[in-house]
């Protein structure tokens, strides 16, 4: 029993410094060029700051270019926020019919649901698609793209956890002379909470961090995301290394608050989406 | 699983059971509270922005376009596509990224999986930090590792010549760059591969390891007879999930070398969006259609063989 103790230690202590150098050495030398003077930072340097700056970077970060981070900022919580509460909804109605419903339909349907997991997007004729609906370049059409992109994994989410929801309810429910439409908004949404948590913060950070889908669907800068920012900054501002980390640090924020608040339901609505889907 | 779709499929019965007990009438109207019309949202945006697309590349495909109108070529982009050396290398390319990451995140996440479900101290820390940079952008990521990597300042670069070693271009010397860049993606996407994992390890029924340590089985030979074939489930998901990641792979790709130096590390996606960005429509989705076929060529026949495998258990 003592030597199994003493490998746990000796292994735990192994991996946590090489996770040290793996790991927390890149994200430490973000925040620490992010701290530092311009000259300083375009060392690339693994080093302390001889002056702390952190502060007026991020406020010159913030207002460099007109602003365009704080604009890229506003765009991408509009779209993050958009989509997803597009997504939770559609999704969560479609997944619990097909759950409930038992129809010839089922193995067509989860063709076209995998389908939608598996196939990559055909980008340009989708801008043909939005340029005909007058949406593309607009946040709007960004957010029914996103919306569409993410369908297909909450659905395969909503439609397993339905069924561990037992129909009795739904029956009691019905027995009560609840509609159909209130069966399920009150009913059967909030008992489906769980799982929506999952779909909200997963597919809120892989909204919130997609740079290909603007960068097809929104061109221009009065509609400019944080991805499509960081992108762009990082190919102009090479005198301006300590604003860019700065940028980097800002853009990781949101998704490690939501890591740090949502942990749990991120790791059980990935593998239960991704296994048993 | 296996459990999984036994569950599953006991839930169903239990409910036909259910509903044929019931009195004809009464099942009727339990079913119209299923309305159908609960699909029409959905259905509406898969059409119009999925299936619309989808099925119209393929036209689209065989044309000279200008997103406004199109005269049809034939089969003269696809043609240019495999005559171009370049272009065909981006195929090839991108089967060697997917190929590459893919092994890696199965062989990489199971260890790190086995790791991290087993007695070892500090467990709650190294699952954070281990699949923390699945969250943060990719577009992040490929900046930090431009700067950790850069050839003439980077801080790794000053590591290895401290130490003596050579100091190579990462992400500029041609037969380096791909690696690097899948090498990155690995670091970014192993968290994923990691956890998926760890839900099949810990899904395995303790008896198993109890008898295997009564019989006398070494840590090794668990391993080998017990953890890898109970874990084929899993195995199977991270095997589908990273290789569809893979060959679609492109935002990392077009942050950290933009498929250069040259072309050489260009692959179907990067080339895909540089065509539509030169504005060559027709073209560009004909490189998609490419990828289109690559995808479900590799993919429908694999997840066939995965998935027959995991009945067979």
């Amino acid at each position: 029993m003592n030597r199994r103790r003493l490998r746990a230690w000796i292994v735990g202590v192994i991996a946590i410094l090489v996770s040290v150098v793996v790991f927390l050495v890149p994200f430490a030398f973000v925040l620490l060029q992010a701290a530092k003077t311009p000259a300083e930072a375009s060392n690339f340097a693994f080093s302390w700051p001889t002056r702390w700056v952190f502060f007026q970077n991020l406020r010159d970060t913030l207002t460099s270019n007109d602003g365009v981070i704080w604009r890229a900022i506003i765009n991408s919580a509009v779209l993050t926020v958009g989509s997803v509460t597009l997504m939770v909804i559609i999704s969560a109605m479609a997944g619990y019919v097909l759950a409930r419903k038992k129809s010839k339909w089922g193995p067509v349907v989860n063709f076209f649901v995998l389908a939608g997991l598996i196939v990559p997007p055909a980008v340009v004729p989708t801008i043909w698609v939005l340029q005909g609906l007058k949406l593309f370049g607009t946040i709007p059409g960004m957010i029914l793209v996103e919306t569409t992109l993410g369908l297909s994994f909450c659905i395969l989410l909503f439609r397993v956890f339905v069924r561990t929801i037992p129909r009795e309810l739904d029956e009691a429910a019905v027995l009560d002379g609840a509609g159909p439409v209130r069966l399920f908004f009150q009913v059967v949404l909030p008992l489906l909470r769980p799982v929506i948590v999952t779909v909200i913060v997963v597919q809120a950070v892989f909204v919130f961090n997609d740079f290909a889908g603007p960068l097809y669907f929104l061109p221009g800068d009065q509609n400019v995301t944080v991805q499509l920012a960081l992108y762009t900054f990082s190919g102009q501002n090479l005198s301006f290394y300590n604003q860019l980390f700065m940028a980097i640090f800002l853009v990781t924020i949101p998704p490690l608050v939501a890591y740090i608040f949502f942990n749990r339901q991120i790791v059980s609505g990935m593998t239960s989406g991704a296994i048993k889907g | 699983m296996p459990t999984s779709t036994a569950n599953s499929a006991t839930a169903i019965r239990a409910a036909d059971v259910r509903v044929d007990a019931s009195a004809p009438g009464k099942r009727r109207r339990i079913r119209s509270y299923y309305p159908t019309w609960f699909f029409i949202p959905a259905i509406a945006l898969y059409v119009v922005f999925f299936a619309i697309p989808t099925f119209s590349s393929f036209y689209f495909s065989l044309t000279r376009w200008s997103l406004f109108d199109s005269t049809f070529i034939g089969f003269a982009n696809f043609v240019q596509f495999f005559q171009n050396p370049q272009l065909y290398s981006s195929f090839v390319n991108t089967l060697i990224y997917a190929v590459i990451t893919s092994g890696t995140k199965v062989v990489a996440g199971f260890f790190l999986a086995l790791l991290l479900t087993g007695p070892v101290v500090g467990r709650g820390y190294l699952r954070a930090v281990v699949f923390f940079p699945v969250l943060i952008s990719t577009i992040g990521v490929g900046i930090m590792f431009k700067s950790l990597l850069d050839p003439f300042h980077g801080m790794v670069n000053a590591v290895l010549g401290f130490f003596g070693l050579p100091e190579p271009g990462w992400f500029t010397d041609p037969h380096l760059a791909l690696y690097t860049i899948a090498a990155v993606d690995v670091w970014k996407g192993v968290g994923i591969a990691t956890l998926i994992f760890m839900a099949g390890i810990v899904a395995i029924p303790h008896e198993y390891f109890e008898a295997a340590k009564i019989d006398g089985a070494g840590g090794w030979k668990t391993l080998r007879q017990i953890t890898i074939p109970l874990c084929r489930g899993a195995t199977a998901t991270v095997i589908i999930l990273s290789l569809i990641g893979g060959l679609r792979s492109f935002e990392i790709i077009w942050v950290t070398t933009g498929g250069g130096p040259g072309f050489t590390s260009d692959v179907l996606a990067s080339v895909i969006y540089k065509e539509y960005q030169a504005g060559f429509f027709g073209l560009s989705t004909a490189g998609n259609v490419v990828l289109f076929l690559l995808v479900t060529a590799i993919m429908v026949p694999l997840s066939y063989v995965l998935n027959r495998k995991q009945v067979e258990l």
